[in-house]
């Protein structure tokens, strides 16, 4: 090409052209073969990896969740079922503008303030691409007005769920408890214990009461279900299926009509009863006033009910049942005759001179009777009967505290009872230990003198009272309090009875808990502090009352109810079991500044009684019955 | 008389048909209708369209293949201006879809000029590089590079990268088959090399991402990288045998993007495996094969340049979409030939077809 004149030979020029096609053919042959060696690595050599990856493509297994098991009362009314509704959920991830969807969403179907508020509150708490509800229960025609608008609303979906209600609302509330969203700190506790599989697709767990308490039960084992997705996530079909568990069902000891007719007679005071069946631990009532909805927390709470609950001065959502604590008071007092019969100290006929008050030796201070003057010649019967102070103090002198402590502590008192719901507290059962622990002080001889009425240190949940009024109805069968009776297995319908066996019973001489019975039958009969509440029974019960302080007198001063502030009055306290001579029902009643123990306490217990052992409904609950509970 | 007639039309219907390379062709239709039915869901509507297109490009291969190269010689010229004229009318009026100014609305139907350039460009040089044959220096190849560049900084600049290289590529085999001097080669080659960081300067945003994408498809699995990810798994996936045909779970559970269109190799792939592509490598092979031995018995230059620029265009169409589909290349939207749905590709690939045919069966004629 460089020579100015070439004179072109074909030949020549086609050779060369073919040795360019021949190099251009060699480039063909060699980038083919680059192209099969790596059709090669991908399909023989990495194979497995792709396939995989394929086949994680292809493949979605879909947690089903189970049935929750449902909570009945001992006699098979429902107290917590599911039911099945639509709700329009969100995924927020999924949504650009939320506030206009929302707004746009309200144009289709109603959402309230309410529903707003609650769905903000459950962003801040949950993940941005889990589906939260805005509205729940939607009726059919608001789910068809939504279908036919869907396309409006990318990341707004339909789903039937299945919802927890409580039917009776507030009635059992506190025992029932509810289900709530799961938490982060619910996840953390589920992978603690190793459950985060069988939670894959539940959102809600049981965070109060028995919900909380036999979550695991009540759960049930979450199927699974292989499907085959498209790339949108969509199920085209399934592979297989692995059918989830229903949860257990529970049934309880509880007597729900029992439970209605205290929380009745209850009325508007704040305060709390437990009812205990003394042969078998069994909780047939607890009653916590005031109570709330359980319903309320199912969807998540709104943020107004919450703050009417939560900053509510009466503490609804306090379980005072076993979270409330109070100084027994006298209903002490057989507990405390118990173990001077037991320990020797008192025989029963030994006999006090009560002047009024008791002092110790070398110390000013003057221990008040209740009654001024005192009540004159004192036995131990008597002293129940009339609840008599002064026997009180000189009998926990003699006796001691350590010796109180470890005596009255096997009936139950200073310490959790172990009940099956969360929150128990343990009460104060105080000796010197305990006093050296919590205070860093030496235990006074002065401080065991109020102890013996219940009195000083000593605290006390209305459980306990009623557990230990159930351990000496039972002559000395301590049983740990349980409100489910048995549990019902959902696929083999067998039932397995919770605590069946006293943990312990007392090594109790027979005729020393027959003289304590003797003595709190005597308290309800005319003569006794709760005579009057005992009046014209058909039943022979025992009783012990209380009153409890709950500010200090001064010395000399006397204590005049209608100048003390409601929230200042003493509490009233009564304990009781009946029938006398073969006891099927124990009570702990706690009623928060109700006065006296013996006007206000006993009678409800006796109210309660009538019902129970009669089936007599108090007085508010007979006539306009109906009409009556219609607002609840 | 009436066999007389029947022969007639049979040479005026077969005369110019080369039919080595048809039956590679409809081997390879054959596969990517069967392809298509499967990446369509098994909708007949698709696979109809398809014939329909077929259908259309027979009747242009049929045309082209009566076009002696001599007369075909003549079109040269003015199809490649009016390519430019289109060109330019695009970049002033085109449509802009997808981002991309590629389409001139006629009124009656749509248009991408860069389409027609496929075979414009290796025409339009072919007849250059024809013309001056005997004279043929240094100075040509420059002006014969210049009419390739128009052309390509034209359709660079829609943009439309991929189809801007695959005619930088039709353009550069003519030059090369031509006689273009390895020295230069050699220099073009390390000037390109050079420019490299000059050219990821100038590009494009979704084109820069797409590169960095094929290095490391993972660092955006559900954007750029999506692609290239289902479509490697859909080829690995396949394994030796394939899953078999309608039995691609990347395909049939919608994994695959584009599966009738440009990805459309790896619904073959997933479904018949590395025995199928083997196949398929063979089918390519034997047309690529056929064109470059009508290019090498072809009668004139322009022929010669004309048959090896269309044979080895037909092989980097085939290339870059396997090669992409496979993971190797970057995404560029080039379908894979015979076998990817869509009709302005097969009526330029049998416009091709049609010249290829019309050089072997002329050659004899000319070259007496």
């Amino acid at each position: 090409m460089s020579r100015r004149v070439e004179i072109r030979n074909p030949e020549v020029e086609l050779s060369r052209f073919r040795a360019r096609l021949a190099v251009a053919g060699s480039v063909v042959v060699v980038l083919f073969a680059i192209l099969l060696t790596r059709f090669f690595y991908v399909q023989v050599v990495q194979h497995d990896y792709y396939h995989a990856l394929a086949e994680n493509n292809r493949i979605s297994i879909v947690p089903v969740v189970p049935n929750r098991g449902l909570i009945l009362d001992r006699n098979g009314v429902v107290l917590a079922h599911n039911y099945s509704a639509y709700t329009l959920e969100i995924t927020p991830s999924k949504v650009p503008d939320l506030e206009a969807a929302i707004s746009g969403l309200a144009s289709v179907v109603e959402i309230t303030a309410k529903d707003r508020k609650r769905f903000k509150r459950l962003m801040d708490e949950s993940k941005s691409f889990e589906s939260l509800p805005i509205r729940t229960r939607l009726s059919e025609e608001e789910v068809a007005k939504f279908a036919a608008n869907r396309y409006r609303f990318p990341g707004v979906e339909i789903n039937a769920r299945l919802f927890r209600q409580y039917p009776n609302g507030e009635h059992a509330a506190h025992s029932v408890g509810y289900i709530g969203r799961i938490s982060d700190r619910d996840l953390e506790q589920i992978e603690a214990r190793g459950d985060t599989a069988n939670y894959r697709g539940t959102d809600h767990i049981g965070k109060f009461g028995l919900e909380e308490s036999y979550e695991r039960d009540l759960h049930g084992i979450t199927g699974f279900e292989r499907v085959e997705v498209d790339s949108g996530g969509r199920a085209v079909r399934s592979l297989a299926r692995q059918p989830p568990v229903s949860g257990n069902n529970l049934i309880l000891a509880l007597d729900l009509r029992l439970q209605e007719v205290a929380e009745k007679i209850f009325g508007n005071y704040r305060g709390a009863l437990v009812a205990i069946e003394p042969k078998t631990g069994g909780v047939l009532a607890l009653v916590s006033r005031p109570s709330f909805d359980p319903n309320l927390f199912v969807d998540g709470i709104d943020p107004q009910n919450w703050d009417a609950l939560n900053n509510n001065p009466d503490k609804p959502l306090n379980n005072r049942g076993l979270q409330g604590q109070y100084p027994p008071g006298s209903t002490f007092k057989p507990f405390m005759a118990l173990a001077a019969l037991e320990l020797g100290k008192r025989s029963p006929s030994y006999t006090i001179a009560d002047p009024g008050y008791f002092m110790l030796p070398g110390v000013s201070h003057r221990w008040r009777d209740w009654k001024a003057g005192g009540h004159g010649m004192v036995d131990l019967h008597k002293s129940i009967v009339i609840s008599c102070d002064t026997y009180y103090y000189g009998l926990a002198q003699e006796l001691g505290i350590d010796a109180i402590h470890d005596f009255v502590s096997q009936l139950g008192f200073g310490s959790k009872t172990g009940i099956d719901i969360k929150g128990e507290q343990p009460g104060v059962l105080p000796n010197q230990a305990w006093k050296m622990r919590r205070y860093k002080q030496k235990w006074f001889a002065g401080d065991t003198i109020s102890v013996g009425i219940g009195q000083g240190y000593n605290l006390a949940t209305p459980l306990q009272l009623a557990l230990g009024t159930a351990v000496i109805a039972a002559n000395g069968a301590v049983y740990q309090p349980h409100l489910v009776r048995e549990i019902e297995d959902s696929r083999t319908k067998t039932l397995t009875p919770v605590a069946t066996a006293p943990v312990r019973m007392l090594d109790l001489k027979r005729e020393n808990v027959q003289r304590v019975k003797a003595a709190m039958v005597d308290v309800t009969r005319p003569g006794g502090t709760a005579g009057r509440a005992g009046a014209g029974a058909q039943y022979v019960f025992g009783g012990k009352t209380g009153t409890a302080q709950v500010i200090a007198m001064k010395q000399g001063e006397r204590y005049d109810e209608k100048k003390v502030a409601e929230r200042h009055r003493d509490h009233a306290l009564f304990i009781a079991f009946a029938p006398a001579d073969d006891p099927r029902i124990a009570l702990g009643i706690m009623v928060e500044n109700g006065g006296h123990g013996g006007s206000t306490a006993a009678p409800i217990a006796r109210k309660l009684l009538d019902f129970y052992l009669l089936g007599k409904l108090p007085e508010s609950m007979q006539v306009g019955e109906d009409d009556a509970d219609a607002g609840d | 008389m009436p066999t007389q007639a029947i022969k007639r039309i049979a040479t005026f219907l077969a005369g110019h048909i080369d039919s080595f390379l048809l039956t590679s062709v409809l081997l390879l239709l054959g596969v990517g209708l069967m392809t298509l039915y499967s990446a369509a869901e098994q909708n007949t509507t698709r696979v109809v369209g398809q014939l329909a297109n077929v259908g259309v490009a027979f009747a242009v291969m049929w045309v082209a293949a009566n076009i002696p190269p001599h007369i075909l010689k003549n079109f040269a010229v003015p199809a490649y201006v009016v390519g430019i004229v289109l060109l330019v009318a695009v970049e002033l009026f085109g449509e802009i879809v997808n981002g991309a100014q590629r389409w001139l609305d006629l009124g009656v139907t749509r248009i991408q000029p860069s389409e027609l350039m496929k075979i414009a460009v290796p025409l339009m040089l072919a007849w250059y590089f024809d013309r001056y044959e005997a004279t043929l220096r240094v100075k040509h190849f420059a002006i014969a590079a210049a009419l390739l560049l128009v052309p390509i900084g034209l359709i660079a600049k829609q943009p439309d990268l991929g189809t801007a290289l695959l005619i930088l590529a039709s353009g550069f085999y003519v030059i090369f088959l031509a006689g273009l001097s390895w020295k230069i080669l050699l220099g073009l080659f390390a000037a390109g090399c050079a420019s490299l960081p000059v050219l990821w300067s100038m590009m494009h945003d979704y084109q820069r991402r797409r590169i960095l994408t094929l290095i490391d498809p993972t660092q955006d699995p559900l954007g750029a990288g999506y692609h290239t990810i289902q479509s490697t798994i859909a080829v690995g996936s396949g394994g030796v045998s394939g899953k078999g045909w309608l039995n691609g779970t990347q395909t049939h559970l919608d994994f695959l993007p584009e599966r009738t269109t440009d990805f459309i190799f790896a619904v073959y792939s997933e479904e018949f495996g590395l025995v199928g592509n083997g196949l398929l490598l063979c089918l390519f092979l034997l047309v690529i094969g056929r064109g470059l031995i009508i290019a090498a018995e072809a009668p004139s230059l322009f022929a010669r340049l004309l048959a090896g620029s269309i044979a080895l265009s037909f092989f980097t169409y085939a290339f870059v979409n396997m090669g992409m589909v496979s993971g190797i290349l970057p995404v560029v939207g080039v379908p894979l030939p015979l076998i990817s749905y869509g009709g302005t590709a097969l009526v330029t690939l049998f416009l091709g077809f049609g010249i290829l045919m019309s050089i072997r069966t002329n050659r004899k004629l000319v070259q007496t």
